[in-house]
């Protein structure tokens, strides 16, 4: 069996039909919700992260423009909230375009830039002079597209995607150029890579990503402010969540965000504070002690993670 | 109006300047993106409270406190954090998250102790001191500590206060890097670590001695945040960080004196965009820090171009 049939057997598919099933078991849809959403976003980081080295640190800005990408699309053209996600999916895309040549930066100014980028689409689209077409600081209210089923089983096809997409680039010569690309540009380039393009795609595909869970985000709630949508939250969870469990693999952002949202929905609700503490104290630990992830545990005795 | 906008926006550009230059410093020295930045303004201005409400004297006094509480502070954090960091494979994108981690805990601790509620001083407290030396030494009634009247506008108090003991911060630390041994010494580790250490530059101390007067000067800069923003909270950081860079990479990264220039330019531009077009004032800094990076990513004092 081909490896790539087998990740898409053995974790994407298992994974998908037990968040399938859970709903009808367990009765906090909100947060299996939550879980899907953070799981897509993880991947998300991952595409980008992982296999090309940019650390999108303003990734909720595809994930608030697509969320309002959606809400525009229902409320002034009526779209169907199917037609308005995948609208949500291309905005994301958009901004992604729009914010190409940031890729020119490395490092941290690329991290930076990218903060500044999500913070100046929440600004914008939070600007009360533009209250006609975004509602602005006031929050839009979408009930007429109101169905948190339908949305959640979106969700789960965006996740089933994405994932599908993370085991191609795992198993494919593209996503060892982009990992070629990573380590090395210069000597990539040299070996026929073509550098530029190969980055853009996976940028692309990573504001995709977001841009559509942005989407669904928007329709399952219906009602949100900007400053829900473009919260630096999302960016940071997702962030931590893919390094926790480790990037550049399959499996690893999806044990982080288990682990760690799990542990959040446990103790971050009562009290935020001892959550944000522990938090903070588990991310520094983790960059001190562990900067590959949780994977890596694994991957020092040798043994091989998908 | 203009003069207005123009004198405030100098007056705010050279508070802005100390706001950003102890980011820079850490930057420029270690390649450390000091994300908890922020956090260390917030804390300052935490210093200053506490100044206030426990002494009960001018909130000036936490100035040299601040600075020498987190001149230590740095320098043991220096040593528990950066050394380990610096061995690892990708230092630069692991200090972000490492700093964040650490704005986080900062925050959580601060939230857990202090509420969240916003807490403020009271202007007129500010520069008390120098009132009481006048009148003790030159007699005189206690002035009223009302606006300071400049080109014929008058502008409030700590205003003026605030971007005096900029000018004079950043005196102070053109004097370090400039006519001190450690300064040399900082200045050649920030050109070149390799070859710094390889001269047998104690890279180490000298990183370590940046780093605290680094964390010493965002800490001083957060004695004058109620001033200058009304008031503070826990969480009042983030934002902070992001206007620090906004000011640092528009000097230029790793040129401390131009983050004095950055200042200003930021402050001026602030000013005008808050006067005649307010609504968009909050996108100003993003949009500025975008562009720079794009057009000019070595800064407007910026000598070399950084290889992307």
């Amino acid at each position: 069996m081909p490896s790539a049939l087998r990740h898409l057997l053995f974790i994407m598919a298992p994974l998908v039909v037990v968040l399938a099933v859970l709903p009808g078991v367990y009765q906090n849809h909100l947060l299996l919700f939550n879980f899907v959403i953070f799981l897509i976003l993880a991947q998300g980081v991952n595409i980008i992260y992982g296999f090309t080295g940019y650390l999108p640190f303003g990734y909720v800005g595809f994930f608030g423009a697509g969320a309002y990408g959606f809400a525009i699309m229902v409320m002034h053209l009526q779209a169907p909230a199917v037609v308005a996600v995948v609208v949500a999916g291309l905005v994301g895309v958009a901004l992604g375009l729009l914010l190409t040549p940031l890729l020119r930066l490395s490092g941290a100014y690329f991290a930076i830039a990218n903060l500044a980028a999500s913070l100046a689409v929440l600004h914008l689209v939070a600007n009360p002079a533009l209250e006609s077409i975004t509602k602005g600081p006031y929050g839009v209210s979408l009930t007429g597209t109101f169905n948190p089923n339908s949305a959640y089983i979106a969700a789960l096809v965006v996740l089933a995607l994405t994932l599908a997409g993370v085991v191609y680039l795992k198993n494919s010569s593209f996503g060892l150029a982009l990992q070629a690309v990573r380590e090395d540009s210069v000597s990539a380039a040299m070996s026929g890579v073509s550098v530029v393009k190969m980055r853009v795609i996976a940028w692309l595909a990573s504001a995709l990503v977001a841009g559509l869970a942005g989407g669904i985000y928007a329709w399952y709630v219906s009602v949100f402010y900007p400053d829900n949508v473009f919260s630096g939250d999302f960016s940071i969870f997702a962030i931590v969540f893919a390094l926790f469990g480790g990037v550049a693999t399959i499996t690893g952002p999806i044990v982080g965000v288990i682990i760690l949202y799990g542990i959040y929905n446990v103790i971050g609700f009562t009290t935020p504070q001892y959550f944000q503490l522990i938090y903070g104290l588990l991310i520094m630990g983790l960059v001190l002690f562990l900067p590959a992830g949780l994977v890596s545990l694994a991957t020092r005795r040798g043994w091989h993670v998908p | 109006m203009l003069t207005y906008a123009l004198v405030a926006g100098v007056l705010f550009g050279l508070y802005f300047s100390l706001v950003g230059i102890g980011l820079n410093l850490v930057f420029g020295v270690m390649r450390i993106v000091n994300l908890a930045h922020g956090d260390i303004l917030m804390l300052g201005a935490f210093i200053a409270l506490g100044v206030v409400t426990l002494a009960g004297i001018d909130p000036l006094f936490a100035v040299p406190l601040a600075f020498i509480v987190f001149l230590i502070v740095g320098l043991l954090l220096y040593w528990v954090l950066v050394p380990r960091l610096q061995g690892s494979v990708n230092p630069e994108m692991l200090s972000i998250i490492l700093f964040f981690g650490l704005s986080q805990v900062i925050e959580a601790i601060t939230t857990i102790f202090a509420g969240t509620s916003e807490r403020s001083i009271q202007s007129r407290l500010l520069g008390t001191v120098f009132t009481t030396i006048q009148v003790k030494w030159f007699g005189g009634k206690p002035g009223r500590g009302g606006p300071i009247q400049i080109f014929g506008q008058s502008f409030p108090a700590p205003w003026v206060i605030a971007a005096g003991t900029s000018l004079i911060a950043i005196g102070l630390v053109y004097l370090y890097l400039y006519r001190t041994r450690l300064g040399t010494l900082t200045r050649a580790v920030m050109s070149r670590r390799d070859e710094a250490l390889a001269t047998g530059i104690d890279v180490d101390r000298v990183s370590a001695a940046a780093f605290g007067v680094g964390l010493g000067l965002a800490a001083v800069a957060g004695v004058f945040a109620p001033f200058m923003f009304g008031s503070v909270t826990p969480a009042f950081g983030a934002d902070a960080t992001v206007t620090s860079f906004a000011i640092v990479v528009l000097g230029s990264l790793g040129n401390p004196l131009g983050t004095a220039l950055g200042g200003v330019v930021y402050g001026v531009c602030y000013m005008l965009v808050q006067t005649y077009l307010s609504s968009w004032a909050d996108l100003l800094p993003y949009v500025l820090l975008i562009l720079i990076l794009l057009l000019r990513p070595s800064g407007l004092l910026g000598r070399q171009v950084r290889v992307a």
